[in-house]
């Protein structure tokens, strides 16, 4: 039996079997710390963002990328003269740097935010939040990705 | 018609911060992953989400590829007045669903 006929079967059996011959034609999927710059840089207006105020809750070692909870939670009392008013999620190494930005405002009563996200592998994310003094708190963490999402995907 | 599920206090204190936790079923394809045939399955995923009480936008959220299938958000708002919460969610192929959750808020 050839080589690809081998493959045929391997790919009516399990669909993932095919990502093998796939991969050379797909096209290099992957962002690069500049491009999440620039993503921060697209969702702050290009103003500058400092570290603080944010906590960025997510587990160090992650098992499973294709469902990672996170937790951002900012520091600020949220009523209506100082309150958050968006936050935002990016990473550096996904095919795409934007993850989710959530737009809150003073009937959010509390500057805290949950959701389950997707990570191709270990990289370092970023959170940062948006104050409604104009400006902008960051925290970045750095995680390491045992399995990874859309791993079918990726490049070699 | 996806499956919604939308957590939350049914009856709240004014002035209250309550937690709400919505869950939608919704596959999330990212667009860079090759299907069965070896081709590349089209991007199909929620954009935007938002919760609007008795009318008012309260939260919203603009979502991405790396937001995980079944997107889960958990967020927090005051309870001020009884009435009602709209949730929307509305992604790529025209997907859109609506969920309404009632709740009643007594005087503190």
């Amino acid at each position: 039996m050839t080589d690809i006929r081998r493959r045929k079967l391997l790919a009516a059996g399990a669909g993932a079997g095919l990502a093998a011959v796939t991969l050379s034609v797909l096209p290099s999927a992957r962002a690069t710390p500049q491009e999440m710059a620039a993503a921060i840089a697209k969702f702050t207006g290009g103003a500058a963002h400092r570290p603080g105020k944010v906590n960025f809750d997510i587990a160090q070692l992650i098992d499973n990328g294709n469902a990672v909870p996170v937790t951002i939670s900012v520091d600020s009392p949220m009523t209506a003269a100082d309150h958050v008013t968006a936050i935002g999620i990016f990473n550096e190494r996904n095919p795409s740097t934007d993850i989710a930005i959530f737009t809150l405002g003073p009937r959010a009563g509390k500057a805290q935010v949950s959701t389950r996200i997707r990570l191709a592998t270990s990289q370092r994310l970023m959170a940062v939040a948006r104050l409604s003094d104009g400006s902008y708190w960051s925290q970045a963490v750095d995680v390491i990705v045992t399995l990874a999402a859309c791993i079918e995907g990726e490049a070699p | 018609m996806a499956r919604a599920l939308v957590h939350m206090p049914p009856a709240a204190k004014a002035g209250e911060v309550i937690e709400i936790r919505a869950l939608i079923s919704h596959p999330m394809e990212t667009g860079y992953r090759p299907g069965p045939d070896g081709k590349v399955l089209a991007r199909d995923i929620i954009r935007r989400f938002s919760c609007r009480y008795n009318g008012e936008q309260v939260f919203s959220a603009e979502l991405h590829q790396a937001i995980s299938a079944n997107p889960y958000i958990g967020f927090f708002t005051v309870a001020t007045v009884s009435g009602t919460l709209e949730f929307s969610w509305e992604g790529d192929n025209g997907f859109a669903q609506t969920e309404k959750m009632a709740i009643t808020v007594s005087a503190s």
